[in-house]
């Protein structure tokens, strides 16, 4: 069986904890879809829930309240691995809940 | 791409390496390969170790398997370059042009196995509403697929539904059949990491 645990905690680690030009904290914001009061929070909500439907005024609303490229660029990240990571872990839970095992 | 530093922020070696992709393949570097690039040690480096695994780890399910199903989820997310992307990859796998069409045209009706069917209904569920129960998962495992096999198309979904969102979210070209088709050959050749 394939196994992408390490890895997966890996991205995380890196994504969540390592260096980059936004703050943590930020970062764990868009992770976890709770960036409210963010300047990027309609872009972020957009890459959450139906990335398809971000427009180039998105990116440049985020772009006048201040962040750079290179924090659009992480927080897009952040907010991409969050989500998929929440449907593998609901999915996950759904697999243990039929079958009685992890 | 919308955003300029995925198209020009790279460092002189990287686009040193664009050069020779440009010249090797007769195409432009495909915006996937931009992103994966751009401060690889960021996201590039991390989510190739994942989807590595996933998409060419062991596992029960070929890698035509694994490919079909990025490239279902990939359309389950409305990315029309990912959708491409891994349904080259997918026809090149299996050698049957027809079969990966149908399967992006009605996952009911194409011509796959029951397991296989059953699982690729389950991520298209996951990546469109977000979650599914454990009455698809008890559905699933009916059908005969094992609960090793679910773990691991779970483990491509995480993996596509990750970059779909970015390939949306920044805006990726659709590169010509012609581009595609060489990233595709590629991705089969060397994988992901």
């Amino acid at each position: 069986m394939a196994d992408i645990a390490a890895a997966r905690q890996a991205l995380y680690a890196r994504i969540l904890a390592g260096t980059g030009h936004s703050d943590p904290a930020q970062r764990r914001a868009a992770f976890e879809g709770t960036s409210q009061s963010q300047p990027a929070r309609e872009l972020l909500e957009k890459i959450r829930l139906h990335a398809h439907r971000v427009t180039d005024a998105d990116v440049q609303q985020a772009r006048a309240a201040g962040l750079t490229e290179d924090q659009l660029f992480e927080l897009a990240v952040c907010a991409a691995v969050g989500q998929a990571g929440r449907q593998f872990d609901a999915a996950l839970a759904a697999l243990a809940a039929a079958s009685g095992k992890e | 791409m919308r955003l300029s530093i995925l198209n020009h922020g790279h460092g002189l070696a990287t686009k040193a390496l664009f050069s020779v992709i440009r010249m090797a393949s007769g195409h432009p570097v495909l915006d996937i390969i931009k992103l994966v690039k751009y401060r690889a040690d960021f996201y590039g480096k991390p989510m190739g170790a994942v989807t590595q695994e996933a998409m060419r780890g062991p596992s029960a399910w070929s890698v035509a398997d694994r490919e079909l199903m990025a490239a279902v989820v990939a359309k389950s997310n409305t990315c029309a370059f990912c959708t491409e992307a891994h349904s080259s990859v997918a026809r090149q796998a299996l050698g049957d042009s027809a079969r990966v069409a149908a399967v992006l045209e009605d996952l009911e009706t194409a011509p796959i196995d029951a397991p296989l069917r059953a699982t690729l209904r389950m991520l298209k569920k996951l990546s469109t509403e977000h979650s599914v129960h454990a009455a698809d998962m008890r559905a699933l495992l009916a059908s005969g697929v094992s609960h090793a096999q679910i773990k691991d198309a779970l483990a491509v979904s995480f993996a596509f539904n990750t970059v779909a969102r970015l390939a949306e979210a920044f805006r990726f070209e659709m590169p010509t059949s012609g581009a595609m088709d060489a990233g595709a050959k590629f991705l089969l050749a060397r994988g992901y990491g």
